[in-house]
Protein backbone atom coordinates (compact mmCIF):
# COMPACT_ATOMS: atom_id res chain seq x y z
CA UNK A 1 0.00 0.00 0.00
CA UNK A 2 1.74 3.41 -1.14
CA UNK A 3 0.37 6.46 -2.45
CA UNK A 4 1.35 8.37 -5.57
CA UNK A 5 0.60 12.06 -5.45
CA UNK A 6 0.92 14.25 -9.19
CA UNK A 7 2.68 17.31 -8.47
CA UNK A 8 1.68 20.58 -9.83
CA UNK A 9 4.46 22.80 -10.53
CA UNK A 10 5.56 25.36 -13.27
CA UNK A 11 8.98 23.44 -13.67
CA UNK A 12 10.57 25.87 -11.52
CA UNK A 13 8.93 26.11 -7.91
CA UNK A 14 6.36 23.67 -6.50
CA UNK A 15 2.34 24.94 -6.74
CA UNK A 16 1.44 25.43 -3.46
CA UNK A 17 -1.51 23.37 -3.19
CA UNK A 18 1.09 20.50 -3.53
CA UNK A 19 1.91 20.61 -0.03
CA UNK A 20 -1.73 20.79 1.08
CA UNK A 21 -2.10 17.46 -0.99
CA UNK A 22 0.92 15.98 0.28
CA UNK A 23 -0.82 16.50 4.04
CA UNK A 24 -3.69 14.46 2.90
CA UNK A 25 -2.02 11.56 0.98
CA UNK A 26 -0.04 11.23 4.18
CA UNK A 27 -3.00 10.56 6.03
CA UNK A 28 -4.05 7.83 3.96
CA UNK A 29 -0.66 6.31 3.86
CA UNK A 30 2.49 7.03 4.96
CA UNK A 31 4.29 5.86 2.15
CA UNK A 32 3.97 8.41 -0.12
CA UNK A 33 5.69 9.04 -3.21
CA UNK A 34 5.59 11.98 -5.82
CA UNK A 35 5.42 11.87 -9.46
CA UNK A 36 7.41 14.93 -11.09
CA UNK A 37 6.37 15.58 -14.82
CA UNK A 38 8.20 18.09 -16.31
CA UNK A 39 10.48 20.04 -18.15
CA UNK A 40 13.75 20.75 -16.66
CA UNK A 41 12.26 20.53 -13.20
CA UNK A 42 14.80 19.57 -11.19
CA UNK A 43 14.41 22.29 -8.88
CA UNK A 44 10.65 20.95 -8.35
CA UNK A 45 12.48 17.38 -7.73
CA UNK A 46 14.49 18.26 -5.15
CA UNK A 47 12.10 20.56 -3.38
CA UNK A 48 9.66 17.72 -3.10
CA UNK A 49 12.08 15.51 -1.84
CA UNK A 50 13.48 17.72 1.12
CA UNK A 51 9.10 17.46 2.36
CA UNK A 52 9.27 15.27 5.49
CA UNK A 53 6.68 13.24 4.48
CA UNK A 54 7.74 12.39 1.06
CA UNK A 55 9.50 8.96 0.84
CA UNK A 56 10.53 9.07 -2.72
CA UNK A 57 10.64 11.43 -5.54
CA UNK A 58 10.22 9.91 -8.91
CA UNK A 59 11.11 12.26 -11.86
CA UNK A 60 10.37 12.33 -15.42
CA UNK A 61 11.98 15.18 -17.53
CA UNK A 62 11.10 15.42 -21.42
CA UNK A 63 10.18 18.56 -23.72
CA UNK A 64 6.45 16.97 -23.63
CA UNK A 65 5.57 17.74 -19.60
CA UNK A 66 6.83 21.25 -19.90
CA UNK A 67 2.60 22.35 -19.93
CA UNK A 68 -0.47 20.31 -18.26
CA UNK A 69 -1.38 18.53 -21.62
CA UNK A 70 -3.58 15.78 -19.51
CA UNK A 71 -3.01 12.99 -22.61
CA UNK A 72 0.83 13.21 -21.86
CA UNK A 73 0.29 13.19 -18.04
CA UNK A 74 -2.05 9.88 -18.35
CA UNK A 75 0.16 7.75 -20.61
CA UNK A 76 3.47 8.06 -18.23
CA UNK A 77 1.40 7.95 -15.11
CA UNK A 78 -0.31 4.63 -16.06
CA UNK A 79 3.19 3.34 -16.35
CA UNK A 80 3.72 4.06 -12.86
CA UNK A 81 -0.04 3.11 -11.24
CA UNK A 82 0.80 -0.46 -10.67
CA UNK A 83 2.61 -0.24 -7.48
CA UNK A 84 0.70 1.97 -5.73
CA UNK A 85 -2.96 1.22 -4.05
CA UNK A 86 -3.96 5.54 -4.40
CA UNK A 87 -3.39 7.83 -7.23
CA UNK A 88 -4.14 11.52 -5.86
CA UNK A 89 -3.83 15.15 -6.52
CA UNK A 90 -5.40 18.40 -5.41
CA UNK A 91 -8.94 19.02 -6.32
CA UNK A 92 -8.04 22.21 -8.36
CA UNK A 93 -8.42 22.74 -12.48
CA UNK A 94 -5.12 20.99 -12.56
CA UNK A 95 -6.19 17.84 -11.18
CA UNK A 96 -9.46 18.24 -11.85
CA UNK A 97 -8.14 18.22 -15.74
CA UNK A 98 -6.33 15.12 -15.11
CA UNK A 99 -8.09 12.29 -12.49
CA UNK A 100 -10.50 11.30 -14.28
CA UNK A 101 -8.65 10.34 -17.70
CA UNK A 102 -6.52 8.01 -15.10
CA UNK A 103 -9.26 6.67 -13.15
CA UNK A 104 -11.35 5.68 -16.31
CA UNK A 105 -8.21 4.02 -17.86
CA UNK A 106 -8.07 2.48 -14.68
CA UNK A 107 -11.69 1.33 -14.39
CA UNK A 108 -11.85 3.18 -10.75
CA UNK A 109 -14.48 5.18 -9.76
CA UNK A 110 -12.96 8.07 -8.88
CA UNK A 111 -13.53 10.38 -5.23
CA UNK A 112 -13.48 14.05 -6.21
CA UNK A 113 -12.08 16.90 -3.82
CA UNK A 114 -12.03 15.23 -0.67
CA UNK A 115 -12.53 17.29 2.86
CA UNK A 116 -11.45 14.66 5.81
CA UNK A 117 -9.48 11.41 5.43
CA UNK A 118 -11.36 8.95 7.51
CA UNK A 119 -9.49 5.74 6.63
CA UNK A 120 -7.56 4.62 3.69
CA UNK A 121 -10.90 3.97 1.85
CA UNK A 122 -13.64 6.20 3.44
CA UNK A 123 -13.38 9.39 2.69
CA UNK A 124 -15.58 12.73 3.64
CA UNK A 125 -16.21 15.21 0.03
CA UNK A 126 -18.86 17.92 0.06
CA UNK A 127 -21.90 17.78 -2.49
CA UNK A 128 -24.60 20.36 -3.88
CA UNK A 129 -22.15 22.55 -3.82
CA UNK A 130 -21.57 22.27 0.08
CA UNK A 131 -25.21 21.87 1.12
CA UNK A 132 -24.57 18.40 2.67
CA UNK A 133 -21.62 16.58 3.53
CA UNK A 134 -21.14 12.93 2.09
CA UNK A 135 -19.72 9.82 3.31
CA UNK A 136 -18.12 7.42 1.21
CA UNK A 137 -15.97 4.39 0.79
CA UNK A 138 -14.44 3.37 -2.52
CA UNK A 139 -14.64 -0.14 -2.84
CA UNK A 140 -12.20 0.05 -6.11
CA UNK A 141 -9.06 -1.73 -5.96
CA UNK A 142 -7.13 1.05 -6.97
CA UNK A 143 -8.43 4.64 -5.75
CA UNK A 144 -8.36 7.79 -7.14
CA UNK A 145 -8.52 10.74 -5.10
CA UNK A 146 -8.34 14.45 -5.25
CA UNK A 147 -8.04 16.25 -2.53
CA UNK A 148 -9.92 20.08 -1.57
CA UNK A 149 -6.50 22.06 -0.75
CA UNK A 150 -8.13 24.28 1.41
CA UNK A 151 -9.41 21.81 4.14
CA UNK A 152 -5.73 20.40 4.94
CA UNK A 153 -2.68 22.37 6.35
CA UNK A 154 0.38 22.83 3.73
CA UNK A 155 3.13 20.34 4.96
CA UNK A 156 6.42 21.33 6.41
CA UNK A 157 8.89 21.45 3.41
CA UNK A 158 11.98 21.03 4.93
CA UNK A 159 13.79 18.79 7.27
CA UNK A 160 13.24 15.36 4.42
CA UNK A 161 15.60 13.95 1.99
CA UNK A 162 14.00 11.44 0.15
CA UNK A 163 15.65 9.97 -2.75
CA UNK A 164 14.66 10.90 -6.45
CA UNK A 165 14.99 8.62 -8.73
CA UNK A 166 14.71 9.35 -12.23
CA UNK A 167 12.23 7.46 -14.62
CA UNK A 168 11.82 7.43 -18.78
CA UNK A 169 8.62 9.43 -20.92
CA UNK A 170 5.66 7.73 -21.84
CA UNK A 171 4.19 8.21 -25.57
CA UNK A 172 2.86 11.95 -26.00
CA UNK A 173 -0.60 12.77 -27.92
CA UNK A 174 -0.46 13.97 -31.36
CA UNK A 175 -3.87 15.39 -30.78
CA UNK A 176 -3.54 18.13 -28.34
CA UNK A 177 -1.52 20.75 -28.53
CA UNK A 178 -1.07 23.71 -26.38
CA UNK A 179 -0.75 26.79 -27.66
CA UNK A 180 -0.79 29.64 -25.06
CA UNK A 181 -1.31 30.54 -21.16
CA UNK A 182 -2.02 33.91 -20.64
CA UNK A 183 -1.17 34.34 -16.75
CA UNK A 184 -2.53 36.82 -14.49
CA UNK A 185 0.28 38.40 -12.87
CA UNK A 186 -0.11 40.11 -9.83
CA UNK A 187 1.98 40.98 -6.75
CA UNK A 188 -0.67 40.39 -4.68
CA UNK A 189 -1.02 36.79 -2.57
CA UNK A 190 -2.59 34.22 -4.26
CA UNK A 191 -6.26 33.80 -3.82
CA UNK A 192 -6.21 30.38 -2.68
CA UNK A 193 -3.81 30.48 0.15
CA UNK A 194 -4.42 34.13 1.12
CA UNK A 195 -4.97 35.20 4.52
CA UNK A 196 -7.35 37.67 3.75
CA UNK A 197 -9.85 37.59 1.01
CA UNK A 198 -12.14 41.06 -0.28
CA UNK A 199 -14.64 40.54 -2.52
CA UNK A 200 -16.53 42.63 -5.02
CA UNK A 201 -19.90 41.28 -6.65
CA UNK A 202 -22.74 42.42 -8.95
CA UNK A 203 -22.96 45.53 -6.91
CA UNK A 204 -19.52 47.05 -7.76
CA UNK A 205 -21.16 48.01 -11.11
CA UNK A 206 -18.06 48.37 -13.00
CA UNK A 207 -14.86 47.37 -13.23
CA UNK A 208 -13.58 50.58 -13.04
CA UNK A 209 -14.59 50.44 -9.32
CA UNK A 210 -13.03 47.19 -8.35
CA UNK A 211 -9.99 50.03 -7.73
CA UNK A 212 -11.90 50.38 -4.19
CA UNK A 213 -11.56 46.95 -3.56
CA UNK A 214 -7.94 46.68 -4.80
CA UNK A 215 -7.04 49.69 -2.56
CA UNK A 216 -8.05 48.00 0.89
CA UNK A 217 -6.13 44.62 -0.43
CA UNK A 218 -3.53 46.11 -1.06
CA UNK A 219 -3.60 47.87 2.53
CA UNK A 220 -4.58 44.68 4.34
CA UNK A 221 -2.07 42.37 2.02
CA UNK A 222 -5.79 40.99 1.09
CA UNK A 223 -6.38 38.67 -2.36
CA UNK A 224 -9.34 40.22 -4.87
CA UNK A 225 -12.22 37.39 -5.30
CA UNK A 226 -15.08 38.09 -7.31
CA UNK A 227 -18.69 36.57 -6.99
CA UNK A 228 -19.48 34.78 -10.67
CA UNK A 229 -21.68 37.84 -11.30
CA UNK A 230 -18.93 39.93 -11.28
CA UNK A 231 -17.14 37.56 -13.23
CA UNK A 232 -19.90 37.19 -16.03
CA UNK A 233 -20.37 40.97 -16.12
CA UNK A 234 -17.08 41.61 -17.11
CA UNK A 235 -15.91 43.88 -14.33
CA UNK A 236 -12.99 41.31 -13.45
CA UNK A 237 -11.39 38.15 -14.86
CA UNK A 238 -12.02 34.68 -14.11
CA UNK A 239 -9.52 33.83 -11.98
CA UNK A 240 -10.55 35.73 -9.37
CA UNK A 241 -14.27 33.97 -8.95
CA UNK A 242 -14.76 32.40 -5.70
CA UNK A 243 -18.09 29.73 -5.49
CA UNK A 244 -18.99 26.02 -7.10
CA UNK A 245 -17.68 26.48 -10.24
CA UNK A 246 -14.59 29.08 -9.28
CA UNK A 247 -12.26 28.93 -6.74
CA UNK A 248 -12.84 28.02 -2.98
CA UNK A 249 -11.40 30.18 -0.33
CA UNK A 250 -10.71 29.58 3.26
CA UNK A 251 -9.27 32.93 4.37
CA UNK A 252 -9.11 33.66 8.33
CA UNK A 253 -11.03 36.57 6.70
CA UNK A 254 -13.25 37.12 3.83
CA UNK A 255 -14.49 40.53 3.11
CA UNK A 256 -17.98 40.24 0.61
CA UNK A 257 -18.90 43.74 -0.54
CA UNK A 258 -21.60 44.16 -2.87
CA UNK A 259 -22.14 40.07 -3.11
CA UNK A 260 -25.52 39.41 -2.56
CA UNK A 261 -24.55 35.44 -1.47
CA UNK A 262 -26.30 33.11 -4.15
CA UNK A 263 -25.58 29.59 -3.15
CA UNK A 264 -22.94 28.88 -5.95
CA UNK A 265 -20.79 31.99 -4.02
CA UNK A 266 -21.45 30.65 -0.51
CA UNK A 267 -19.78 27.38 -1.50
CA UNK A 268 -16.58 29.03 -2.05
CA UNK A 269 -16.04 31.11 0.96
CA UNK A 270 -18.39 29.98 3.76
CA UNK A 271 -15.91 28.19 5.46
CA UNK A 272 -14.05 31.10 6.37
CA UNK A 273 -12.67 31.91 9.59
CA UNK A 274 -14.33 35.40 9.76
CA UNK A 275 -16.81 36.25 7.32
CA UNK A 276 -17.67 40.43 6.75
CA UNK A 277 -20.40 41.54 4.38
CA UNK A 278 -21.27 45.02 3.29
CA UNK A 279 -24.07 45.25 1.33
CA UNK A 280 -27.07 47.66 1.02
CA UNK A 281 -29.64 44.99 1.05
CA UNK A 282 -30.38 43.91 4.90
CA UNK A 283 -32.25 41.08 3.14
CA UNK A 284 -29.67 39.74 1.10
CA UNK A 285 -28.50 35.83 1.88
CA UNK A 286 -25.10 36.71 2.30
CA UNK A 287 -25.86 38.08 6.05
CA UNK A 288 -26.72 34.43 6.81
CA UNK A 289 -23.26 33.56 7.46
CA UNK A 290 -21.62 36.98 7.75
CA UNK A 291 -20.07 37.22 11.75
CA UNK A 292 -20.25 41.19 11.10
CA UNK A 293 -23.05 42.90 8.74
CA UNK A 294 -22.76 46.17 7.53
CA UNK A 295 -25.80 47.23 6.22
CA UNK A 296 -24.65 50.06 3.85
CA UNK A 297 -24.00 51.31 0.62
CA UNK A 298 -20.19 49.94 -0.27
CA UNK A 299 -19.33 53.52 -2.10
CA UNK A 300 -19.55 55.25 1.01
CA UNK A 301 -18.33 52.51 3.18
CA UNK A 302 -15.29 51.51 1.48
CA UNK A 303 -13.42 54.78 1.79
CA UNK A 304 -14.43 55.00 5.39
CA UNK A 305 -13.33 51.49 5.71
CA UNK A 306 -9.53 52.58 3.99
CA UNK A 307 -9.18 55.56 6.11
CA UNK A 308 -10.65 53.54 9.22
CA UNK A 309 -7.56 51.05 8.25
CA UNK A 310 -5.11 53.59 7.87
CA UNK A 311 -5.66 55.02 11.48
CA UNK A 312 -4.65 51.84 12.70
CA UNK A 313 -1.05 51.98 13.57
CA UNK A 314 -0.50 47.83 12.85
CA UNK A 315 -1.92 45.71 10.68
CA UNK A 316 -1.18 42.28 10.40
CA UNK A 317 0.84 40.93 7.31
CA UNK B 1 -19.88 17.75 -38.51
CA UNK B 2 -22.20 16.14 -35.71
CA UNK B 3 -22.15 16.89 -32.61
CA UNK B 4 -23.50 14.61 -29.31
CA UNK B 5 -24.12 16.61 -26.49
CA UNK B 6 -25.10 14.85 -23.05
CA UNK B 7 -26.77 16.95 -20.31
CA UNK B 8 -28.32 15.79 -16.92
CA UNK B 9 -31.25 16.83 -14.84
CA UNK B 10 -30.37 18.04 -11.43
CA UNK B 11 -31.87 19.75 -8.80
CA UNK B 12 -32.73 23.29 -10.02
CA UNK B 13 -29.60 25.92 -8.84
CA UNK B 14 -31.95 28.22 -6.78
CA UNK B 15 -33.03 25.42 -4.60
CA UNK B 16 -32.10 25.55 -1.10
CA UNK B 17 -30.91 21.06 -0.68
CA UNK B 18 -32.02 19.62 2.48
CA UNK B 19 -30.80 16.78 3.71
CA UNK B 20 -32.69 13.76 4.48
CA UNK B 21 -33.72 13.20 8.09
CA UNK B 22 -31.86 9.04 8.35
CA UNK B 23 -28.61 10.52 5.98
CA UNK B 24 -29.35 8.81 3.20
CA UNK B 25 -29.52 11.45 0.94
CA UNK B 26 -30.92 14.77 0.08
CA UNK B 27 -34.91 15.69 -0.42
CA UNK B 28 -35.61 15.07 -3.84
CA UNK B 29 -39.20 14.91 -3.98
CA UNK B 30 -41.49 17.62 -5.06
CA UNK B 31 -38.35 19.93 -5.74
CA UNK B 32 -37.96 21.72 -9.00
CA UNK B 33 -35.88 19.64 -11.14
CA UNK B 34 -34.18 21.49 -14.29
CA UNK B 35 -30.84 21.31 -16.57
CA UNK B 36 -27.59 21.25 -15.39
CA UNK B 37 -26.42 24.96 -16.00
CA UNK B 38 -23.55 24.54 -17.88
CA UNK B 39 -25.12 22.07 -19.73
CA UNK B 40 -27.10 24.64 -21.10
CA UNK B 41 -23.86 26.50 -22.15
CA UNK B 42 -23.00 23.07 -24.33
CA UNK B 43 -26.22 23.12 -25.76
CA UNK B 44 -25.92 26.66 -27.01
CA UNK B 45 -22.72 26.13 -28.14
CA UNK B 46 -23.51 23.13 -30.57
CA UNK B 47 -26.73 25.62 -31.83
CA UNK B 48 -24.04 28.31 -32.66
CA UNK B 49 -21.88 26.12 -34.71
CA UNK B 50 -24.81 24.62 -36.82
CA UNK B 51 -25.91 28.38 -37.01
CA UNK B 52 -22.77 29.06 -38.32
CA UNK B 53 -23.17 26.20 -41.07
CA UNK B 54 -19.95 24.19 -39.32
CA UNK B 55 -22.50 21.22 -38.02
CA UNK B 56 -24.90 19.31 -39.62
CA UNK B 57 -26.67 17.41 -36.79
CA UNK B 58 -26.81 17.90 -33.59
CA UNK B 59 -28.11 14.89 -30.85
CA UNK B 60 -28.82 15.40 -27.24
CA UNK B 61 -28.50 12.57 -24.75
CA UNK B 62 -29.85 12.17 -21.40
CA UNK B 63 -29.06 9.45 -18.53
CA UNK B 64 -31.76 9.16 -16.26
CA UNK B 65 -35.08 7.79 -14.85
CA UNK B 66 -37.92 8.63 -17.26
CA UNK B 67 -38.33 12.19 -16.31
CA UNK B 68 -34.62 12.58 -17.38
CA UNK B 69 -35.80 13.16 -20.62
CA UNK B 70 -37.25 17.15 -19.84
CA UNK B 71 -33.56 17.55 -20.43
CA UNK B 72 -33.67 16.77 -24.02
CA UNK B 73 -36.88 17.81 -24.33
CA UNK B 74 -35.57 21.18 -23.41
CA UNK B 75 -32.43 20.81 -25.88
CA UNK B 76 -35.07 20.15 -28.97
CA UNK B 77 -35.85 23.21 -27.98
CA UNK B 78 -32.87 25.36 -28.40
CA UNK B 79 -32.14 23.54 -31.28
CA UNK B 80 -31.00 19.71 -30.81
CA UNK B 81 -32.37 17.69 -33.95
CA UNK B 82 -33.07 14.56 -32.23
CA UNK B 83 -32.62 13.02 -28.40
CA UNK B 84 -31.58 9.69 -27.15
CA UNK B 85 -32.30 9.29 -23.61
CA UNK B 86 -31.14 6.26 -21.78
CA UNK B 87 -33.19 4.81 -18.98
CA UNK B 88 -31.45 3.91 -15.92
CA UNK B 89 -33.36 3.40 -12.13
CA UNK B 90 -30.66 4.50 -9.97
CA UNK B 91 -28.01 6.63 -9.41
CA UNK B 92 -25.00 5.51 -11.72
CA UNK B 93 -21.80 7.48 -11.31
CA UNK B 94 -19.60 9.18 -13.81
CA UNK B 95 -17.48 6.32 -14.89
CA UNK B 96 -20.65 4.51 -15.55
CA UNK B 97 -22.17 7.22 -17.11
CA UNK B 98 -18.88 7.37 -19.43
CA UNK B 99 -19.19 4.14 -20.19
CA UNK B 100 -22.54 4.81 -21.31
CA UNK B 101 -21.77 7.53 -23.67
CA UNK B 102 -18.80 5.30 -24.50
CA UNK B 103 -21.39 3.35 -26.47
CA UNK B 104 -23.17 5.58 -27.73
CA UNK B 105 -20.73 7.57 -29.56
CA UNK B 106 -19.36 4.26 -31.01
CA UNK B 107 -23.06 4.20 -32.50
CA UNK B 108 -23.73 7.78 -33.71
CA UNK B 109 -19.75 8.35 -34.78
CA UNK B 110 -20.11 11.82 -33.44
CA UNK B 111 -17.23 14.37 -34.29
CA UNK B 112 -17.59 16.32 -31.43
CA UNK B 113 -19.36 15.42 -27.83
CA UNK B 114 -19.93 18.90 -25.60
CA UNK B 115 -20.86 18.32 -21.74
CA UNK B 116 -21.33 20.72 -18.79
CA UNK B 117 -17.63 20.39 -17.25
CA UNK B 118 -19.52 19.13 -13.61
CA UNK B 119 -23.02 18.59 -12.52
CA UNK B 120 -23.93 20.56 -9.42
CA UNK B 121 -25.48 17.70 -7.44
CA UNK B 122 -22.54 15.49 -7.21
CA UNK B 123 -19.86 18.18 -7.89
CA UNK B 124 -17.86 15.44 -9.56
CA UNK B 125 -16.38 17.09 -12.65
CA UNK B 126 -15.12 13.82 -14.08
CA UNK B 127 -17.45 12.39 -17.07
CA UNK B 128 -16.30 14.13 -20.24
CA UNK B 129 -12.34 13.74 -19.21
CA UNK B 130 -13.08 9.74 -18.53
CA UNK B 131 -15.23 9.77 -21.97
CA UNK B 132 -12.01 10.97 -23.31
CA UNK B 133 -9.85 8.45 -21.83
CA UNK B 134 -12.16 5.61 -22.59
CA UNK B 135 -12.37 6.64 -26.20
CA UNK B 136 -8.73 7.76 -26.64
CA UNK B 137 -10.11 11.03 -27.77
CA UNK B 138 -8.26 14.47 -26.88
CA UNK B 139 -10.30 16.33 -24.13
CA UNK B 140 -10.87 20.36 -24.04
CA UNK B 141 -12.31 21.08 -20.72
CA UNK B 142 -13.64 24.35 -19.10
CA UNK B 143 -13.79 25.85 -22.21
CA UNK B 144 -14.71 29.29 -21.90
CA UNK B 145 -14.58 29.75 -26.25
CA UNK B 146 -14.33 27.61 -28.92
CA UNK B 147 -13.10 28.07 -32.28
CA UNK B 148 -13.97 25.55 -35.46
CA UNK B 149 -11.06 25.18 -37.65
CA UNK B 150 -10.61 22.47 -40.01
CA UNK B 151 -10.45 19.00 -38.40
CA UNK B 152 -9.54 20.77 -35.11
CA UNK B 153 -10.81 23.08 -32.27
CA UNK B 154 -8.99 25.57 -30.85
CA UNK B 155 -10.38 25.87 -27.34
CA UNK B 156 -9.47 28.37 -24.70
CA UNK B 157 -9.87 26.95 -21.43
CA UNK B 158 -10.18 28.82 -17.88
CA UNK B 159 -7.78 27.33 -15.66
CA UNK B 160 -6.82 28.70 -11.88
CA UNK B 161 -3.74 30.79 -13.03
CA UNK B 162 -5.90 32.65 -15.91
CA UNK B 163 -6.49 31.02 -19.15
CA UNK B 164 -4.86 28.47 -21.69
CA UNK B 165 -5.27 27.83 -25.39
CA UNK B 166 -4.90 24.44 -26.42
CA UNK B 167 -5.59 23.02 -30.15
CA UNK B 168 -7.33 19.86 -30.35
CA UNK B 169 -8.10 17.78 -33.42
CA UNK B 170 -11.49 16.10 -33.88
CA UNK B 171 -13.05 13.95 -33.03
CA UNK B 172 -12.55 15.68 -29.04
CA UNK B 173 -14.75 16.15 -26.01
CA UNK B 174 -14.90 19.49 -24.48
CA UNK B 175 -16.46 20.23 -21.14
CA UNK B 176 -18.13 23.82 -20.97
CA UNK B 177 -17.90 26.52 -18.86
CA UNK B 178 -20.12 28.88 -17.92
CA UNK B 179 -18.80 31.56 -19.58
CA UNK B 180 -18.39 29.94 -22.78
CA UNK B 181 -21.78 31.80 -24.10
CA UNK B 182 -25.00 33.39 -22.74
CA UNK B 183 -27.62 30.29 -23.29
CA UNK B 184 -30.65 31.51 -25.13
CA UNK B 185 -34.59 30.48 -23.73
CA UNK B 186 -36.49 28.54 -26.20
CA UNK B 187 -39.71 30.61 -28.32
CA UNK B 188 -43.23 28.99 -28.13
CA UNK B 189 -42.89 27.67 -31.54
CA UNK B 190 -39.63 25.76 -31.03
CA UNK B 191 -41.43 24.25 -27.54
CA UNK B 192 -44.40 23.04 -29.45
CA UNK B 193 -41.81 22.18 -32.99
CA UNK B 194 -39.82 20.39 -30.18
CA UNK B 195 -42.58 17.66 -29.37
CA UNK B 196 -42.38 16.56 -32.82
CA UNK B 197 -38.99 15.91 -32.45
CA UNK B 198 -37.57 11.79 -31.87
CA UNK B 199 -36.44 10.95 -28.85
CA UNK B 200 -35.04 7.69 -28.79
CA UNK B 201 -35.07 5.41 -25.99
CA UNK B 202 -32.69 3.12 -24.74
CA UNK B 203 -32.45 0.68 -21.66
CA UNK B 204 -29.36 1.33 -19.86
CA UNK B 205 -29.20 -2.82 -19.51
CA UNK B 206 -29.28 -3.93 -23.10
CA UNK B 207 -25.97 -1.53 -23.60
CA UNK B 208 -23.87 -4.42 -21.83
CA UNK B 209 -21.89 -2.02 -19.73
CA UNK B 210 -21.14 -2.76 -15.90
CA UNK B 211 -22.71 0.44 -14.24
CA UNK B 212 -23.20 -1.15 -10.76
CA UNK B 213 -21.82 1.63 -8.26
CA UNK B 214 -18.27 1.29 -6.82
CA UNK B 215 -18.27 3.70 -4.37
CA UNK B 216 -20.63 3.36 -1.13
CA UNK B 217 -22.44 6.32 0.41
CA UNK B 218 -22.38 5.89 3.98
CA UNK B 219 -24.16 8.61 4.82
CA UNK B 220 -24.95 12.33 4.36
CA UNK B 221 -25.16 14.68 6.64
CA UNK B 222 -25.60 18.76 7.18
CA UNK B 223 -22.38 20.73 7.33
CA UNK B 224 -21.55 22.06 10.77
CA UNK B 225 -23.86 25.68 10.75
CA UNK B 226 -22.14 28.79 11.61
CA UNK B 227 -22.64 30.46 14.54
CA UNK B 228 -25.07 33.87 14.30
CA UNK B 229 -23.23 36.91 13.42
CA UNK B 230 -24.61 40.07 14.30
CA UNK B 231 -25.05 43.58 12.26
CA UNK B 232 -22.64 46.32 13.29
CA UNK B 233 -23.83 50.04 12.62
CA UNK B 234 -21.23 51.58 11.41
CA UNK B 235 -17.75 51.05 9.41
CA UNK B 236 -16.04 52.28 12.71
CA UNK B 237 -16.99 49.87 14.96
CA UNK B 238 -16.57 47.02 12.36
CA UNK B 239 -13.13 48.40 12.35
CA UNK B 240 -12.96 47.96 16.06
CA UNK B 241 -14.65 44.48 15.91
CA UNK B 242 -12.13 43.14 13.35
CA UNK B 243 -9.27 44.70 15.29
CA UNK B 244 -10.02 43.28 19.07
CA UNK B 245 -12.68 41.05 19.25
CA UNK B 246 -11.79 38.59 15.87
CA UNK B 247 -8.04 40.07 15.84
CA UNK B 248 -8.00 39.23 11.76
CA UNK B 249 -6.54 42.56 11.34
Amino acid sequence: MSVLLIAEHNNKEVRPFTYNAITAASQINEDLHVLVLGHQADDVAKSLSEVPNVKKVIHINNEIYENYIAENYTSAIIKHAENYSHIVSSANTFGKNLMPRIAALLDTSQVSDIIKVISEDTFLRPIYAGNAFATVKSNDKKKCVTIRPTSFDPADKSGGSAEITKSDPAEASSSTKFLKKEEVKSDRPELGTARIVISGGRGMQNGENFKLISDIADKLNAAIGASRAAVDAGYITNDHQVGQTGKVVVPDLYIAVGISGAIQHLAGMKESKVIVAINKDGEAPIFSVADYGLEADLFEALPQFLSELNKLNTIQK
Amino acid sequence: MKILVAVKRVIDYNVQIRVKEDGSGVVTDNVKMSTNPPDDNAIEEAVKIKEAGKAKEIVAITIGEEKAQETVRKALAVGADRGIHVKVDNVIEPLAVSKILKKIVEKENPDLVFMGKQAIDDDCNQTGQMLAALLNWPQATFASKIEVKDNALEVTREIDEGLETIEVNVPAIVTCDLRLNEPRYASLPNIMKAKKKPIEQINASDLGVDIIPRIEQIKVEEPPKRKAGIKVASVEELVQKLKNEAKVI
